[in-house]
């Protein structure tokens, strides 16, 4: 757009151009674009960098297991001869996939109530001062929620839901409650993990849904309210379906994000390896495992299955990004 | 603008890069890190030397030294000798101390609760879910056991720690040697994880009904109830100095090679069952002669004037003669031929 | 939507009144839930920021900016965190610096070199992609490249990790910032006689400058959150120190360590860094939105 209107007008000064004193002109611009390239290269090498050295790491631990690697809950650094080392990921894996998938529950439905909130009822008065609540709450950086979740939020769990539910699971045996607590451990698990993934991704589907809802052409809403409609339908059955290709998109960022999510699940999750034997049981990330054991992961092959569990991440975040990027089309942050 | 500042950034760390040449760096296990900080803290008030240390399990502490990414590594869990060797480290002592299970049940104090290596070995593979089991109340008697489900907790990194209580349960549990096994960190059938001895100790202290195992001066410091485990001779001593020093009194120092010295399960009416030494790694052939220096100096600097400090935390310091013996070793760790060693 | 009494609805047969009246409910009942919903969050927000603000507060005091971080075991309110400010804000402006520097300059390029360019578009999904990365993977990237050759983390490593979890930001926000930019200005330039890179720099960029200093805020706030890429990179160090090459402590990663302690002292001092990352974090956003919208109403 501005490159082909610069192109256009350039024909002319490039004439002018080829006058000797011009050339100096011609020898800065040509060392200007050639910067501004190589930073672009720069970033791009960074990121291939970044899925080479993930592979190149990681591959010893994908030969060495093979399919077991993701099918296996063991988790053994020790390698002594009775217990052979052996790193089977699908305790993390599974990990990631449920808190990210709970905290998405969660998160959604409250994601959207808000940004319908904004739009279509908030009074004109507070309407900034939501949004702006909005705003900070995604601006509150991980390892902020991660202290809150570990010594408010998981304290307040443990003593508000986890006790009054083992009393009755121990009265009431084979009930709802008791098959809730199987397997559970502390106010650290794998729920009041999901419910900070979901406070985090919420602000940020909100806000991507608040601005997808204002893009709906104010005619197509102004004649659905012509109609009789009440505000519910007008969401419901002309707004949302709009914005439907875009909505799923920003579904899928705000998963992307909660994929990825460190520090902030670390602190809560109990740092289990083995397979989760219930909601309320402790467990680990991908994320959570790599940040806890990395920075003493001895033998090579431990080394490897931990970058390996980080390629395993990188492609599942990249798949759900680059789908959500398709269905968002150009733009939104 | 830009350039200004870039130019003010560049000169300011520039001089400030011109720093602590005399810094030692090591990292490792968490169970002497409350020695070895108020060491760092006395060895700066005293000579200005700096000490970095890291408390990030032995693990950390031993891939750090052998990426030779600090001065010396610090490991609860010693290596082999082979393994030594192939590394070309060489290991000492540094203290002794003893690791306690702690526990978190209301209405129990410090020091109330019997247990045996059998029982904390079917209570972390999982087989004893509840306080009231009749494994636990066989041992305690006089106590009324609520019906609170057990929390394991364990440590999520690698640790010394882990590796010395998991080897005191395969040397007393059967069951756990089957299924587990000792290492600083094993395939754990149950519980939670937490990191370094802190994090065991924070995951028991909030979690009602919960048990860990943490270096006693954790216990004591961040007020977690500890329990007491039945020794070699069938009696439940308290873990202090003294029953730690009983364990380690007939430790085969200067016997064994590369000072592989393990200290579970000792025999002796008073010895404490769960007792470790905690070892510094370093090479045995220095790439930096005043680093190494350095390093031995602070160790030298800390047998002779540490032990009260020591004392006063509760861990139990070495012998002279094991001291002594320890600086004699000291002369195999040279640089370019000449030992880096000087006596004084 | 208020209908009288004499209303079609209200005079027609039964069935259409009751199906209007049901409509009713619904849509209150959808207003109040949608209310509730923005209600949770408001206070989800309201207690994160009081126990913030509570416990940080209350744990601050004059010694924590001028004392180091201090050993386990100390007394309660003892010890600080000097060391831990500082070598965040020097690994925070490195960082900048680099991100700064390749972010405008390849914002640049996306806008003003790269269309119809097949690898522009390559090189926006890739930033895209680089964007919204696990910044934990950049860590173990940073880690590779940085400090296993150097045999030890540093504070240029833990910057360089920060750098590349910024710089797609500030390109993201360059680029767009820039594509704003009305033609005119560009085709005024040319018609001058100014070569192209004349103009971006002289025109372009300055037309833009709020633009740019926003993302360079909203990078700010990215990078003064950010822990994971300092778990492995920067190794911590409890005593004062100003060399880049040596390890550093930084608020992220003592919060990251005394956190999970059982030491009162050192939850107090979790605490009180966690406050201050989130001023600065929120400062920089809030100045940063501020200064998008000023420029937006011109």
């Amino acid at each position: 757009m501005a490159d082909a209107a610069l192109t256009q007008a350039s024909e002319g000064p490039q004439r002018i151009d080829d006058s000797p004193g011009a050339s100096a002109t011609g020898v800065k611009d040509a060392i200007f674009h050639g910067l501004c390239f190589t930073a672009a290269m720069v970033l791009m090498a960074t990121l291939l960098g970044l899925l080479i050295s993930l592979a190149v790491g990681g591959w010893p631990a994908f030969s060495h297991f093979g399919l077991q690697f993701f099918t296996s809950s063991e988790w053994n650094p020790s390698g002594t001869e009775d217990h052979p080392e052996f790193y089977g990921a699908a305790g993390p894996i599974v990990g990631t996939l449920i808190t990210a998938l709970v905290a998405m529950v969660i998160a959604l439905p409250l994601a959207i109530g808000i940004a319908v909130f904004l739009v279509e009822f908030c009074p004109k008065s507070i309407e900034r001062w939501v949004a702006i609540a909005v705003e900070l709450l995604a601006g509150i950086p991980s390892i902020v929620y991660g202290m809150w979740g570990l010594f408010v939020l998981a304290p307040w769990f443990e003593e508000h839901v986890m006790t009054p539910l083992r009393l009755i699971a121990a009265d009431h045996p084979g009930s709802f409650a008791d098959h809730l607590m199987t397997g559970a451990s502390s106010g650290s698990n794998i729920f009041t993990a999901s419910i900070i993934l979901a406070i985090m991704v919420l602000p940020f589907i909100a806000t991507v849904f608040r601005e997808l809802l204002l893009s709906v052409p104010s005619h197509v809403r102004e004649a659905s309210y012509g109609m009789g409609c009440t505000p519910f339908e007008v969401v419901s059955s002309i707004m949302l379906p709009y914005i439907r290709k875009s909505a799923v998109g920003a579904a899928m960022l705000g998963l992307g994000r909660a994929l990825g999510e460190t520090m902030a699940v670390t602190f809560i999750i109990g740092n289990s390896h083995a397979f989760p034997k219930g909601v309320f049981d402790s467990g680990s990330t991908i994320a959570s495992t790599i940040a806890n054991e990395f920075a003493e992961a001895t033998g090579d092959l431990h080394t490897s299955a931990l970058i390996a569990l980080g390629l395993v991440l990188f492609v599942i975040t990249f798949v759900v990004l680059a789908a959500a990027r398709l269905l968002l089309g150009q733009e939104k942050h | 603008m830009f350039r200004k500042f870039a130019i003010t950034l560049g000169a300011a760390t520039m001089l400030a890069s011109a720093a602590h040449a005399d810094t030692i760096t090591g990292a490792g296990a968490t169970f002497p890190n409350p020695i070895y900080s108020a060491w760092a803290k006395d060895y700066k008030a005293a000579t200005g030397n700096e000490l970095n240390y890291q408390s990030i399990g032995s693990g950390g502490g031993i891939k750090n030294i052998k990426a030779k990414t600090v001065d010396f590594g610090a490991s609860d869990k010693p290596l082999l000798p082979n393994a030594l060797n192939d590394a070309g480290l060489m290991q000492f002592p540094t203290v002794i101390g003893g690791i306690v299970p702690i526990v978190n049940i209301p209405g129990v104090n410090p020091a109330q609760l019997k247990l045996t290596g059998v029982v904390l070995g079917d209570i972390f593979l999982g087989k004893v879910k509840r306080w009231d089991d009749p494994e636990i109340t066989k041992l305690n008697p006089g106590w009324k056991a609520p019906a609170l489900p057990i929390t394991v907790v364990h440590r999520s990194d690698g640790s010394g720690t882990s590796f010395v209580f998991t080897s005191y349960l395969s040397l007393t549990s059967p069951a756990w040697s089957r299924a587990v096994g000792a290492n600083d960190s094993v395939n754990w059938p149950t519980g939670l994880g937490g990191k370094g001895n802190d994090g065991v100790a924070a995951f028991v202290k909030q979690t009602p009904g919960a048990i860990g195992y943490v270096e006693y001066i954790y216990a004591q410091k961040d007020k977690v109830a500890y329990t007491l485990v039945q020794n070699s001779a069938g009696l439940f001593p308290m873990p202090d100095p003294v029953a730690f020093a009983a364990a380690a009194a007939k430790a085969p120092w200067g016997r064994a090679p590369g000072n592989y010295v393990l200290l579970v399960d000792q025999a002796g009416p008073k010895s404490w069952p769960i007792t470790a030494a905690t070892f510094i790694l370093m090479y045995k052939n220095q790439d930096n002669a005043a680093k190494g220096a350095n390093v031995l100096k602070f160790f030298d600097w800390a047998y002779k004037t540490g032990d009260a400090t020591a004392s006063k935390l509760d861990y139990v310091p070495l012998p002279l003669a094991v001291k002594n013996l320890i600086r004699k070793q000291w002369l195999q760790i040279t640089a370019g031929g000449k030992p880096v060693y000087v006596s004084k | 939507m208020a209908t009288t009494e004499n209303s079609p609805a209200n005079t027609l047969p039964g069935r259409t009144v009751d199906r209007y009246a049901r409509r009713k409910v619904i849509n209150y009942i959808f207003i109040a839930l949608t209310s509730v919903a923005t209600a949770i969050a408001i206070t989800a927000l309201v207690m994160i920021l009081y126990s913030l603000v509570a416990k940080g507060f209350s744990g601050l005091n004059l010694t924590v900016f001028t004392v180091d971080t201090p050993a386990g075991g100390e007394d309660l309110g003892s010890g600080g965190l000097r060391n831990a400010i500082v070598g965040s804000l020097l690994m925070c402006a490195m960082g900048m610096v680099l991100a700064l520097a390749i972010g405008i300059m390849a914002g640049t390029w996306l806008a003003e070199y790269g269309d119809g360019n097949k690898l522009a578009t390559a090189v926006r999904f890739l930033n895209d992609v680089l964007l919204s990365a696990p910044s934990i993977l950049i860590g173990l990237f940073a880690y590779e490249l940085f400090v296993v050759p150097f045999h030890g983390g540093s504070a240029i490593a833990g910057a360089i990790a920060l750098a590349i979890v910024t710089t797609p930001v500030v390109t993201r926000t360059t680029e767009d910032i820039l594509r704003l930019q009305s033609n005119q200005l560009r085709e005024a330039g040319v018609a001058l006689g100014a070569g192209k890179g004349l103009v971006i720099r002289s025109i372009i960029w300055r037309a833009s400058r709020t633009g740019l200093v926003t993302g360079g805020l909203l990078g700010f706030a990215r990078m003064s959150g950010e822990t994971a890429p300092l778990l492995f990179t920067t190794a911590g160090n409890q005593f004062f120190s100003m060399n880049v090459t040596q390890p550093i402590a930084s608020l992220p990663y003592t919060i990251a360590n005394f956190a999970l302690s059982a030491d009162d002292n050192w939850r107090r001092l979790a605490w009180v860094a966690s406050l201050l990352i989130a001023i600065a974090v929120l400062s920089a956003n809030i100045i940063g939105r501020q200064l998008a919208r000023g420029s937006q109403h011109k």
